[in-house]
């Protein structure tokens, strides 16, 4: 790879030789055709479907239009109008959706990135049982999420799961009526409680393995000059951390905002209110209510809102890394 | 890579669709005798599992094939994903020639203009419009027009009782008036078991269940003119009465509003954990389940005393599954051979036989299996007593918009939130507002 992007290089000094000239032209395009089948198909799975979401985002695309849906009268902003209009119902229930994602959304990165991190720490130093430990750890992220999240269902179930069995019928922890765990306020909790086993194994594997590059000199050197682990920890392992962290984060903040797949593996096609993820009320705005100019047109606004996010984020992050 | 980027799949699904019905310039038409042809065919889970379903169809299907050399290739698709399997095969053109549909979402499947209609010449190339049951072909789309659909299975809503726990209660009859049911249930609940299991989670139930309690409050979702009219006195009366089952009446375990399944209520029942259930005509169903036929009543579902003000005796919504054609078929006269063989007198008296619901055609009332009590009473509840749903094109997205606030509704009242009349009526103006 390295050798490849020297080469390719454009500002990279060109031999002076006449040979060397005429053969360039060719060096330099086969970069690019080997990179042609992935602009290709990045383009039919990722921005053409975009460009469709955003056209349709314009339509009046209801059940009346969907077998021909080239057909279905354009409806300018009022899909927009619809979605953002926060005195009546779709827009007001937009909005509670959306506080809800932002809410999970952070609790869910902080507790997995401290788990994470937690775990990274612990393991650093080599000791027996490490690699039977890490693998442990690394479990819910192998897992088909499917299959754990369905079984975090059954665990889940008021009458027969796990959960109130251990908390109601054996430790008495809670008084009164066995408390809900899938519809209610509490599922809120649930959902956040799911997510964070299913995504802090992926931030304690890439902190991991960003701590390998840390040489172990550091560590003594700062040992030698009488660092606490503490001290090591805020000087040298953050410090060195901040390239992996500053993806990490992103990724995980992108991840834990669009998830679908858990909410609707955990509660079925209709959510709670209290958990009512954003994917999952514009599943409901488009599928089952049958409107896809309405869904396409608050998916572009989730877009919209997440290019600015990540967009901001990188600017700051960037600064950030320069100044350093 | 994890979890669903959302935001680039909802998108991409439909401009995949798109691409796949570019690409399928399908020619519809005859195919002459269909011999040869493979149909494809989408049944609806009709039995205890899709495994059932399977064994249940595949005598059948084969007998078809032998009699007409058409192959038919089958898939038993969850209710779950019914509704939404359709509408992805509408919008790709790429779907099942044959295939079954919930008989109240008719007329909004009509609209898309995805099915084949079914005029007089076609209703007489599958043995003429008179053969069906007057009632059933009442829900196969929109008055005036031509139907999309026909009448496959006939089902209606009974009060399924469990006579021993009755006998063991003192009760004599089973009730016919929401207070004499109250008061029935409330003497069979027990520490062993509930007076009525609902399935809570389950938007169609719930949406099935409250528009019989409207119809019988005087109450309506859409007025003459098709125009919506969710948030009037009567239809928060129905929702409070479906409601303070668990809250007020505590006759049914608050843990029901979990069930999404669309059996576990069923169940229960089958299981002894509940005295009563409001269900579509299941015999079939609780036999698998292992309930003891002598215990088992079935009776129509009570109604308001005094009637309310405009209030009509209707106990029942007018259920069933459909039958409809895909216009993109390529096999279009194998297909309508398909849905004559499904439609026919004796396949009718086998498969409503052993599903437990109603046949759709008149003949088929001839065999003894027919002329028990429980059928006599569906079939009077179809005749006397059943509503259809709206037969307005929204009609799909008013059920599951109602559905879904009741089911959110009925989960606070289980976690002991208080729902105020004022509550449900702003739950009503708002899904009217989504509607559009």
């Amino acid at each position: 790879m390295v050798d490849l992007d020297t080469r390719v290089r454009p500002e990279s000094p060109s031999p002076t030789t006449a040979p060397a000239t005429r053969r360039r032209p060719r060096r330099q395009l086969l970069p690019y055709l080997l990179l042609i089948p992935a602009v290709v198909l990045e383009l039919l799975i990722h921005i053409v479907p975009m460009l469709v979401g955003i056209f349709i985002s314009f339509l009046h695309l209801t059940q009346f239009y969907i077998a021909n849906w080239r057909q279905a009268p354009a409806a300018g902003l009022s899909n927009y109008r619809y979605a953002l209009d926060f005195n009546q119902a779709a827009g007001k229930e937009l909005l509670h959706s959306f506080l809800i994602t932002l809410v999970f959304t952070v609790v869910v990165l902080a507790v997995s990135w401290a788990l994470g991190m937690a775990a990274a720490v612990f393991l650093q130093r080599p000791f027996p049982g490490r690699a039977i430990i890490r693998t442990i750890f690394l479990i819910p992220y192998a897992l088909p999420v499917f299959a754990s999240v369905i079984t975090w269902n059954f665990m889940l179930q008021r009458d027969n799961g796990v959960v109130n069995h251990v908390l109601v019928d054996q430790l008495h922890l809670v008084g009164g009526d066995r408390p809900f765990w899938l519809i209610g306020p509490n599922s809120f909790y649930s959902l956040v409680i799911v997510e964070v086993w299913r995504t802090w194994p992926f931030a304690f594997l890439m902190l991991t393995a960003g701590m390998q590059s840390i040489s172990q000199d550091l560590y003594e050197a700062a040992g030698l000059d009488g660092a606490g682990v503490w001290a090591q920890f805020r000087g040298i392992t953050l410090p060195m951390l901040r390239p992996v962290n500053r993806v990490l984060l992103l990724v995980l903040f992108l991840w834990t905002f669009n998830d679908f797949t858990t909410p609707y593996t955990l509660f079925g096609r209709g959510a709670p209110r209290q958990a009512d993820l954003i994917s999952m009320h514009i599943y409901q705005n488009s599928f089952v209510t049958w409107n896809f100019g309405t869904g396409s047109a608050m998916s572009v606004l989730l877009l919209l809102f997440l290019l600015v996010i990540t967009g901001g984020y990188l600017r700051i992050a960037n600064r950030g890394a320069q100044d350093a | 890579m994890r979890g669903t980027r959302f935001t680039a799949t909802a998108v991409g699904v439909l401009a995949t669709m798109t691409l796949v019905a570019a690409c399928s310039s399908s020619s519809g038409g005859g195919g002459g005798s269909g011999k040869g042809a493979t149909l494809t065919y989408w049944a609806s889970n009709q039995g205890t599992s899709l495994d059932n379903d399977k064994q249940v169809l595949a005598p059948e299907l084969a007998k078809f094939t032998k009699q007409t050399g058409i192959k038919v290739n089958l898939k038993v698709v969850p209710w779950s994903d019914l509704l939404n399997n359709i509408l992805t095969a509408t919008t790709s053109g790429k779907g099942p020639d044959v295939l079954n549909i919930g008989n109240t979402w008719s007329a909004s499947l009509q609209a898309t203009g995805a099915f084949v209609p079914f005029d007089d010449s076609v209703m007489n190339q599958i043995g003429g419009k008179g053969r069906f049951l007057a009632g059933s072909l009442s829900a196969t789309g929109a008055a005036g027009q031509a139907p999309t659909a026909v009448p496959i299975y006939s089902l209606a809503y009974g009060l399924y009782y469990n006579k021993k726990y009755f006998a063991a209660a003192g009760i004599s009859q089973p009730p016919t008036t929401w207070t004499e049911f109250v008061a029935d249930a409330k003497k069979v609940t027990t520490p062993q078991h509930w007076g009525l299991s609902v399935e809570g989670g389950s938007v169609s139930e719930n949406i099935h269940n409250v528009f019989t309690f409207s119809q019988q409050e005087g109450g309506a979702f859409f007025d003459s003119a098709g125009k919506p009219t969710f948030d009037t006195p009567q239809n928060v009366a129905a929702i409070k009465r479906y409601l303070d089952f668990i809250r007020t009446d505590k006759i049914t375990n608050p843990s029901n509003a979990e069930y999404a399944q669309g059996t576990e209520a069923l169940a229960d029942f089958a299981k002894g954990k509940s005295a009563m259930v409001l269900w579509q005509a299941a015999s079939g169903s609780l036999a698998q389940l292992g309930m003891n036929a002598a215990d088992i009543g079935v009776a129509p579902m009570p109604l308001p005393d005094p009637t309310p003000a405009g209030g009509k005796k209707v106990t029942s919504m007018v259920a069933g599954i459909n039958l409809a054609v895909f216009k993109t078929t390529k096999h279009m006269d194998a297909a309508l051979k398909f849905v004559k063989f499904m439609t026919s007198t004796p396949e009718q008296k086998v498969l409503n036989k052993t599903y437990g619901s109603l046949p759709s055609v008149q003949d088929a009332y001839s065999d003894p299996a027919f002329k028990t009590p429980a059928v006599d009473t569906f079939k009077s509840i179809l005749s006397t007593s059943a509503a259809p749903l709206p037969a307005v094109a929204s009609e799909s997205q008013f059920e599951t918009l109602i559905g879904t606030a009741v089911k959110n509704m009925l989960a606070d009242a289980a976690s002991g939130k208080s729902v105020s009349d004022a509550d449900i009526s702003s739950q009503l103006k708002a899904a009217q507002q989504q509607l559009n």
